[in-house]
């Protein structure tokens, strides 16, 4: 299949009739763009950068997404919390089942993307099948984490009283830098799964297959805004994300201490939740599992009053 | 429908209750004999008393009548790091290593000393807090021990709690405690800490620290390995040198949101672990069709309740329009009945306000509520010449927008909002930066659902309010905090998952 995509010649069908092409067809470039509400936007700045691989290969002008671009994108999950956290959980997991789907169908172009980031054939073939199944285990997860993190407790008045868990808000992620594509899947995929939603910074120096996945968001019936995905530099963005009062939550995946601390520090803000993965090895069963889901999840203990009727006694 | 009756014929309904007749209770003072208090509380660290490097004690008084009650030590840095060390050195050389089943009886010990000693630490509550003695003898002091004795029992369990994770102890534990439920916030924290072996430094504040102090008598008295639990006492400072302290690995704080914060900025660049139990604003939502009665009962148990002392109190009431007038008229009525003054009176149902500087916060509130258009009324009841007093208040006509419905005043003020449908109350109750308790009152369950899911919440409390159990866990969304207290969820604070 990979094959076709580079092929410079083929055979095309016109009018019932077929006819070599001659000479060399030009290939037809993508442009990256970024994620927001949906859309696929350029950033509202029109600034670009350029990664380069390692063999020195250009590998695209990419969206260099501003601060602006992350406020944006932060409307567009809060816009999104209330229909993707009210979907019935169920529903939930037909949605991520249909993003393996999706991603399934595209993996050529993932593995082509990877090996453009300097992976080799093998291990981008890897790393898009973990990828597909990490989204089938947490599809899976969608409607059972809620019955293994939820009680019903038995207080000793008489009230009926229950605790479980409920999604935090929006959530703010800056993706692995690394494993540009299980990474991103590992860290967004426990988020949605339990009703978050989220805007992501990808990868700064491996950006292509972040711009893919969220086509592959676009057509796997995720309502727009649950993710968004922007393409820039931590460096310029990390505070941001960390610093907005709307934003519930904060991921950060990398061990550099001096943005752990400034994140902690600007945290305080509105007391957002700050969630280090910085140790996690994704290819590894480490790397899923419902505490990742927990993660940004908040309990909720519900009390009521149990009618005590005098003459009934305590028998049946 | 009693809003297009006339006025007169909406009170009318009920006979209006008479409290200035010649019926009045009788005085019912619990004695002060059956506690007793030292004159002087030095520090307890490393399973002695031991002074203060300073040398400095501070005062402890009863704000009911401002007379001093004893002096405690003023814990410094130099105190705290021995503390810290103390635990330390049973973290690693005792409490960790001991079998939990083991670990568990010295907590169940506790409890049960607190059951046998019950009476006088409702006695010191209420002296030194201020809380009506029904209060600390009915609720504060049982509630503590049963919290113990629920969080024994999990210590030799935790691998039934954590499905695929292993649970490991973190360590030492510094813990902040507040003023409001001084000894059962004591329990909330040093049971679960313990229990799944940690080793705690915890820090009373510095108005309630006599029950925080007669526990560290109990735990002498329980046997418990010397170092396991630290209770040093101060002020600000104190809480701060736990809190910057290098070798602690945790840090559970009870009290303010703006504390909170600072505290979540100190420890920024560490690896300390934190749960955060902070302010609230609490909604507490009237339907028409709830039974105005009860729901009267629970509003004035959810905001009268400890002097509204509460972090969790239900200070923003709304009421929906077609029955504000009479929900309004009751609670008037309600809070005329309530009796204000001597806490240790069995039949005081508010007590005093905790500290000078609160009372101070809360005339503050009163005056800026008065400022901003709305309407206060307070009972009409005599308070006492001495102490710090504050009578059950009510605002109406009360904006969204007001300080009074937005801030926590951590006092007897409740503010109330009108409101017509369920999604304009729904707004209007999850407009607040905080997230830690929510109340609804209707007799349609759908409606219950329907409201308790979406109120943005820790703790929501449908057709009742202010109930607490060992077994409920405990604390808020958004700036309320993180991390809960009680029940299975509560052994999260203190774990290492692996």
């Amino acid at each position: 299949m990979d094959k076709s995509i580079k092929k410079s010649s083929l055979t095309i069908s016109e009018n019932g009739l077929e006819k070599k092409t001659t000479g060399k067809r030009l290939e037809v470039l993508k442009t990256y763009k970024i994620y927001i509400g949906g859309q696929f936007p350029r950033t509202e700045s029109g600034r670009y950068y350029v990664p380069i691989n390692a063999v020195g290969k250009k590998l695209a002008n990419v969206c260099l997404s501003s601060r602006k671009d992350f406020r944006d994108a932060v409307v567009s999950a809060r816009g999104a919390f209330g229909g993707w956290s009210g979907r019935a959980a169920f529903n939930r997991g037909q949605v991520l089942y249909r993003m393996a789907e999706m991603l399934e169908g595209r993996k050529a172009q993932f593995i082509e993307e990877l090996t453009q980031q300097d992976a080799s054939k093998a291990k981008a073939e890897k790393e898009v099948n973990l990828a597909i199944d990490r989204l089938i285990y947490y599809a899976g997860w969608c409607d059972k984490y809620q019955q293994i993190f939820s009680a019903v407790n038995p207080v000793a008045s008489s009230h009926f009283n229950f605790s479980v868990p409920e999604p935090t808000g929006v959530v703010s992620i800056v993706a692995p830098q690394n494993d540009s594509l299980l990474g991103l899947v590992s860290v967004i995929a426990p988020v949605i799964t339990g009703g978050c939603t989220c805007v992501v910074l990808a990868s700064e120096t491996k950006p292509l297959c972040s711009v893919t996945f969220s086509e592959v968001l676009n057509s796997s019936d995720l309502p727009g805004g649950v993710v968004n995905i922007l393409t820039g530099k931590p460096s310029e963005l990390a505070s941001w994300f960390v610093d907005h009062m709307d934003v519930n939550a904060t991921i950060y995946c990398e061990k550099d201490s001096s943005v752990k601390k400034m994140m902690r520090e600007k945290s305080a803000l509105n007391l957002k939740r700050i969630i280090f993965y910085d140790k996690v090895n994704w290819y590894t069963e480490e790397g899923q599992s419902p505490y990742f889901i927990m993660d940004t999840q908040e309990i909720k203990t519900t009390w009521h009053p149990v009618e005590n009727i005098a003459g009934a006694g305590g028998g049946y | 429908m009693p809003t297009t009756k006339k006025k007169a014929a909406v009170k009318s309904n009920t006979i209006k209750l008479k409290f200035d007749t010649s019926w009045s209770y009788a005085p019912a003072p619990e004695s002060k004999s059956a506690a007793t208090i030292n004159k002087q509380y030095d520090l307890f660290i490393n399973g002695e008393w031991q002074k203060p490097s300073s040398g400095k004690y501070f005062d402890t008084i009863n704000p009911a009548t401002e007379e001093k009650l004893s002096e405690v030590a003023e814990a410094n840095t130099a105190d705290v790091d021995k503390a810290v060390q103390a635990a330390r050195n049973a973290y690693e050389k005792v409490w960790k290593r001991m079998p939990a089943k083991e670990r568990a009886k010295y907590v169940f010990r506790i409890a049960r000393i607190i059951q046998e000693r019950a009476r006088e630490l409702a006695i010191i509550e209420s002296l030194d807090g201020g809380k009506p003695i029904r209060e600390s003898r009915d609720f504060d002091v049982p509630t503590a021990a049963n919290h113990f004795f629920y969080y024994a029992g999990w210590g030799d369990k935790l691998e039934y709690a954590f499905p695929n994770r292993r649970a490991q102890p973190l360590g030492v534990a510094g813990q902040i405690i507040p003023w409001n439920f001084p000894l059962l916030m004591a329990a909330w924290k040093i049971a679960p800490a313990i229990a799944t072996g940690n080793t705690v430094v915890l820090k009373p504040a510095e108005t309630t620290s006599l029950t925080a102090l007669k526990l560290a008598e109990i735990i002498e008295e329980s046997e418990l390995p010397k170092g396991v639990v630290n209770i040093v006492t101060g002020a600000g400072e104190t809480g701060a040198a736990i809190v910057n302290h290098p070798d602690i690995n945790k840090i559970a704080f009870t009290g303010s949101t703006e504390v909170g914060k600072i505290i979540q900025r100190a420890i920024a660049g560490t690896d300390k672990k934190i749960t955060l139990e902070l302010g609230g604003k609490a909604a507490n939502i009237i339907f028409e069709d709830a039974p105005i009665d009860q729901a009267v009962e629970g509003v004035i148990n959810g905001i009268y309740f400890n002097q509204g002392h509460v972090c969790c109190a239900g200070s923003r009431l709304y009421v929906q329009e077609s029955v504000a007038k009479e929900v309004i008229r009751k609670l008037k009525d309600r809070i005329e009945s309530l009796i204000v003054g001597d806490p240790m009176d069995k039949n005081t149902d508010i007590g005093a306000i905790n500290s000078r500087a609160q009372l101070a916060t809360i005339h503050k509130y009163l005056e800026i509520g008065r400022k901003e258009g709305a309407e206060m009324y307070e009972s009409s009841c005599p308070l006492p010449g001495k102490g710090f007093w504050c009578r059950p208040t009510l605002f109406t006509n009360v904006a969204q927008s007001n300080r009074i419905a937005q801030e926590e005043i951590f006092g007897p003020v409740l503010a109330i909002l009108t409101f017509r449908t369920d999604d304009e109350v729904i707004e209007k109750a999850n407009n607040s930066p905080y997230g830690l308790s929510a109340g609804v009152w209707t007799d349609k369950g759908s409606k219950i659902f329907n409201m308790t899911k979406r109120m943005r919440a820790g703790v929501v409390w449908a057709n009742t309010f202010n109930k607490f159990d060992p077994s409920s866990p405990f604390g808020g969304y958004k700036e309320s905090g993180f991390g809960r207290e009680g029940g299975l969820h509560g052994l999260n604070a203190y774990l290492n998952l692996v």
